[in-house]
């Protein structure tokens, strides 16, 4: 690990001018994905801005009728909340499927969103990786891929955001609230938060630099029976080979987001009209621009027969 | 058998030499190979307290809670095992809730409150969960078992607590004590003798004694 020096924030406007004005430092929360990172020396940071004193760690209701969910709350406290167990069981299920135990009890909810890749090569230093030193090439297009993206793929990267947590907010449409640096708060929705490789893999999501998310929020409840459901290579801890994240209603309409096969949670708003006629249709168009390599292709009848088995359980 | 601190040299001190002359002969191979670069270590002063004690240390800002406790502290009850979050060996207690040590700074924990495997029980005072594993042969090596044993009494508490897992069948009931709730949540804690059911009879005993 590179030596760094370290400061503990008192407030979310001074965490942020901190990250923005020290070229190379960065927040620290629960550590579970960026200390790992710094272990291998992907990640380099010259100081870490510890925000774990800021009191981000409520889960409040909103004015509307939603959940505004504090940047801290830790994974485990937000699955094991009551409203959330009751009213969005998407989220809650998703972050239960994800990590293990003691990983949860670290994880933050705004940590969870800016995790980084499993990809092989990305965690690989020997080789080349567009999204750990931009220009270098990318060694997966011609490699195993049989874990990475199939959708949204650039020549420049076919790495996939290993969420459970953000496939169920994109099925949710959650809201990112940040402080920016000069202390002004904006509002970034989950669809518009992650970005898709294109030529410039590096960046992954639309914060600016020294921005710092301070809540998700929720909007209200949207009922329908929520299911997740994610298909790995082991029953538990192990990341998704395909994830679906879905809101059925009674009469067959809802709404579906997909993880695994992107750089970002993957949902097509205009596909959910045709959920009533099954999970065939709907993957077509959810996966029209799908480029799959030889080992990846499995993917694609992958998530048509696992939005199928989440039809099919709703109606059961 | 005799107190293993009676004798004058332990199976500790033996691992620890063996370490220390395996890194010297690698040493000149991985320096030839890529020049690491000198830097200076920022120090930092973090105090917290530990099965009961309380510390005060001055770290690299760079030491993990996990090297705080064994190099530091000379707390090496809990182990190193892949030093990435993947294994479990780690495992602690901070404040009552297990994390892993080795994915965490020590600087993050002042005035935190740390249980390790030292705390929890000792060799003439076995805590419960440490008896149910020695009379179900929970382990083989017993190198995961600090991780497993601090582990295994989270899991008890977050059942008793109603914090569900990716196998509770419903999400607003009560949470039932099962050997699949026991599996799953013991998931992120690797055996690699393979005592896994073993561990499961240990787990479920306690539980059932504590009703």
């Amino acid at each position: 690990m590179r030596s760094f020096t370290y400061e503990r924030a008192k407030t979310a406007i001074e965490a942020a001018a901190a990250v923005a004005r020290t070229p190379g430092a960065k927040f620290i929360a629960g550590g579970t994905n960026l200390l790992d990172l710094m272990k291998l020396q992907i990640e380099t940071p010259t100081h870490l801005v510890d925000v774990n004193g800021l009191k981000l760690d409520t889960i409040e209701p909103t004015p509307e009728g939603g959940l505004r969910i504090g940047a801290l709350v830790r994974n485990t406290d937000l699955a094991a909340d009551e409203r959330v167990r009751r009213d969005y069981a998407v989220l809650s299920r998703a972050l239960l499927a994800g990590a293990s135990g003691q990983l949860r009890n670290r994880a933050t909810t705004a940590g969870n969103l800016l995790q980084r890749t499993r990809c092989p090569y990305f965690y690989d230093t020997a080789q080349p990786c567009n999204k750990r030193q931009p220009g270098s090439g990318c060694s997966a297009l011609d490699g195993v891929s049989r874990q990475l993206g199939i959708v949204g793929v650039s020549d420049a990267c076919i790495a996939t955001n290993p969420s459970d947590m953000a496939v169920a907010m994109r099925a949710l449409d959650a809201v990112v609230e940040t402080v920016r640096p000069d202390g002004a708060g904006r509002t970034i929705s989950i669809a518009e938060f992650h970005r898709l490789p294109g030529d410039t893999p590096h960046l992954e999501t639309a914060l600016e630099p020294g921005e710092l998310i301070t809540a998700v929020t929720l909007p209200p409840p949207v009922g329908g029976r929520q299911i997740y459901r994610k298909v790995r290579d082991r029953a538990s801890y192990a990341f998704a080979l395909v994830s679906v994240a879905a809101v059925i209603h009674q009469n067959g309409t809802g709404r579906v987001a997909v993880g695994g096969v992107a750089h970002k949670p993957w949902r097509i708003e205009a596909a959910e009209a045709d959920l009533p006629r099954g999970s065939k249709v709907v993957t077509e168009q959810l996966l029209a621009d799908a480029k799959p390599t030889h080992d990846n292709a499995f993917k694609r009848p992958l998530v048509e027969r696992t939005i199928g088995a989440v039809i099919s359980q709703a109606r059961s | 058998m005799a107190d293993p601190s009676e004798l004058n040299v332990n199976r500790r001190e033996v691992m620890a030499g063996a370490g220390a002359c395996a890194a010297v002969a690698v040493a000149p191979l991985s320096a030839g190979a890529q020049p690491t670069p000198v830097e200076t270590p920022v120090l930092t002063q973090v105090s917290f307290n530990v099965n009961g004690q309380s510390h005060a240390l001055e770290v690299d800002t760079r030491t993990t809670l996990l090297d705080a406790l064994r190099e530091h502290l000379r707390l090496t009850g809990t182990k190193k095992g892949c030093d990435h979050g993947q294994c479990g060996a780690c495992t602690v207690l901070v404040d009552g809730r297990r994390i892993n040590s080795c994915l965490t700074l020590a600087v993050m924990h002042q005035g935190n409150t740390v249980t390790t495997i030292e705390g929890i029980g000792a060799p003439d005072n076995l805590h419960p969960m440490q008896a149910a594993f020695i009379k179900h042969d929970g382990y083989q090596c017993g190198y995961c078992t600090p991780g497993q044993i601090c582990s295994g009494l989270a899991v008890l508490d977050e059942i008793k607590a109603g914090i569900p897992s990716h196998v509770t069948a419903d999400l607003t009931g009560p949470v039932q004590l099962s050997e699949a709730e026991i599996r799953e949540r013991m998931s992120g804690n690797i055996c690699r003798c393979g005592a896994y059911s073993n561990i499961v009879e240990a787990m479920t005993e306690v539980a059932e004694r504590q009703g």
